[in-house]
């Protein structure tokens, strides 16, 4: 019997999150922006007015408000400066989205590895999550891209590598931890093998902290992203990516201020929008992480 | 004691041989770099007299202890694009990352330490406010986009400022800004809150009923503890400070090895890649362990077991 309340205590904490996000009140700003972005990623071909890449060298330099064909002007090449921003979110959504997944992915497999087994798989995995952590993530990017060359799959992994290891370290800890409860003990009792256990009855207790290690993790990565497309380790060149864009109206910036100035305020709001929205999931889901 | 220092620096020099294969590595995965130098006309038996030349006939962990010997010395070989030695080229751009990375610290403690201890003494007030935003702005805009923009502003508009390279005081206002405003941040929020914990704590409240002042509870007793965790935090802003001046570097035309260190990366200059990379990981490397070191001695609690 005491086994089965603490295996319905999972549910119960499960259930709890809406009744304490119920009760706390909804970023909407940061929701809102998140929806922004989401749409225009998810629909950039039916939302762009005009095709991000299409070069129109009669209407170039146009500021925004200039013509209201194109609302947010024009770069030097004429390329219709909203177009090219919505595309650009696909970029971004789709960067992240996958850098990542593969970063949670990785990580969590090896957090909950480590997290169970005992001995040099632990230390081993444990030392790798440090020593990944203890690099600046530009140098782990830059190393990356001079081995296997620039190009969006190693601008993914550039990242992945990066991230990776803040989840491996947090799950390891949930795991040392949960591990010990009684469920986890009747279950091994009943004959469950160690891969069931890890799958069925630790990792949905583990779901908090991916959570909100997930949502504090997207504004870094969209920063990380923008900051190697800048430097030009990414993406090519005229592709419609946010970093690239700013990295593009660099030269003219006293002439064409805007070509530099809108994408480096998508870039901001996106990013500030994840970080409250990160923190305030926090605070629902794992109040004690609050002071770290 | 003796066991932390031993064990943390068994770990540091653990990820600098890491480094050092997965440098050495880079050229090698990349391609052949005897065709490389030899480029498209050379013949078969100056590919195989270049080979010989280089080392590269030879096995790989045999090279690797090659390289790694002449790393130590500092040596590199020659920039296949500059014409000069890597070694030269590092050791003319160290002083510039140096000095930009030691401003851009000063300004984040002398900036960061102070703005913290207003927050959290006058918390929720307009200083707060002003504080928080700051500091939340500082981590979420890029740092490329706000160096862009000042230089809009300062080198363009208002022409007070300039805008590139390296010079007098003034060349340092803006590229030191800019790569100490998220440390900054960081350094204010950590301040802050580590302030407000000690201030809640027992011994504060006993000064204020033993009736000191607000100005000898806040400074002379409040403030000693809460600085501990700010001084640890900012050892490390030091370290990432020699390495996030990449971004910097280039859109100010700073002539540091972050600039230098891209530069070889986009004309795939291997001694300069090579050369720079782990400059910047030994310094980081470095920074790190002592900060480590200085922590656990102290503050004796923090150990490895």
């Amino acid at each position: 019997m005491a086994s089965l309340n603490v295996a319905t205590g999972r549910i119960d904490r499960l259930l709890a999150i809406p009744k304490q996000a119920r009760q706390a009140r909804l970023p909407w700003i940061p929701i809102i922006i998140m929806g922004i972005l989401l749409i225009c990623a998810g629909f950039a071909p039916l939302l762009a007015p005009h095709d991000p890449i299409g070069i129109n060298m009669l209407d170039a330099k146009l500021a925004p408000g200039e013509n209201l064909v194109y609302p947010l002007g024009t770069d030097i090449l004429g390329r219709d400066m909203l177009s090219r921003l919505i595309y650009g979110a696909q970029t971004a959504v789709f960067i992240s989205l996958v850098a990542l997944g593969t970063g949670a992915f990785v990580g969590t497999t090896l957090g909950l590895i480590a997290g169970i087994k005992d001995g040099w798989v632990d230390i081993f995995i444990s030392r790798a999550a440090d020593a990944a952590l203890g690099f600046p993530t530009i140098l782990v990017a830059m190393i990356v891209v001079t081995i296997l060359g620039a190009g969006i799959e190693n601008i993914i992994l550039a990242v992945a590598l990066t991230v990776w290891a803040r989840f491996a370290r947090m799950i390891r800890g949930e795991v040392l931890s949960i591990r010990e409860l009684d469920f986890v003990t009747a279950a091994r009792i009943a004959g469950v093998s160690t891969p069931m256990i890890l799958l069925r009855h630790i990792f949905p207790n583990t779901i908090n902290t991916l959570m909100v290690v997930t949502s504090l993790s997207v504004g870094q990565v969209i920063l990380l992203e923008a900051s190697l497309s800048f430097l030009g380790l990414g993406l090519s060149p005229g592709h419609p990516a946010w970093g690239i864009m700013v990295s593009e109206g660099r030269s003219g910036i006293l002439d064409v201020w805007w070509l530099a100035l809108l994408p480096g305020l998508a870039i901001t709001a996106v990013v500030l929008a994840f970080n409250f929205f990160g923190d305030w999931m926090r605070d629902i889901l794992d109040p004690k992480m609050r002071r770290a | 004691m003796h066991r932390f220092i031993i064990v943390r620096l068994s770990q540091a020099i653990i990820t600098l041989l890491v480094l050092s294969v997965a440098v050495f590595l880079s050229v090698h995965l990349t391609g052949d770099p005897a065709a490389f130098l030899l480029g498209p006309d050379g013949g078969q038996t100056e590919y195989e007299q270049l080979k010989k030349n280089l080392g590269l006939d030879k096995p790989l962990p045999v090279q690797y202890a090659v390289f790694l010997g002449s790393a130590v010395q500092g040596d590199f070989g020659k920039s296949h694009t500059m014409g000069r030695s890597a070694r030269d080229l590092l050791v003319e751009r160290i002083p510039a990352t140096l000095e930009l990375a030691g401003v851009a610290f000063v300004l984040t403690i002398i900036f960061g330490v102070p703005l913290g201890i207003l927050s959290a003494v006058k918390r929720n007030s307009i200083y707060d406010q002003v504080g928080k935003f700051f500091a939340v702005a500082g981590i979420a805009a890029p740092s490329f986009w706000i160096a862009i923009m000042l230089i809009l502003l300062f080198g363009g508009i208002l022409g007070w400022l300039p805008t590139h390279g390296r010079g007098g005081i003034e060349h340092y206002i803006l590229p030191a800004f800019v790569l100490s405003w998220a440390s900054m941040a960081g350094v204010m929020r950590l301040t802050r809150s580590s302030m407000l914990e000690v201030l809640d704590s027992e011994y504060v409240k006993f000064a204020r009923i033993k009736g000191l002042s607000e100005k000898m509870v806040i400074y002379k007793h409040a403030l000693k503890n809460a600085v501990i965790p700010v001084l640890t935090f900012s050892g490390l802003t030091l370290a990432g400070l020699l390495n996030g001046s990449v971004v910097v570097e280039v859109v100010f035309a700073w002539p540091g090895i972050g600039r230098l260190m891209l530069q070889g990366i986009s004309q795939r200059d291997f001694p300069v890649v090579q050369a720079t990379v782990l400059a910047a990981g030994f310094f980081y490397i470095c920074t790190t362990l002592l900060v480590d070191i200085l922590y656990a001695y102290v503050n004796p609690r923090i150990r490895y077991e």
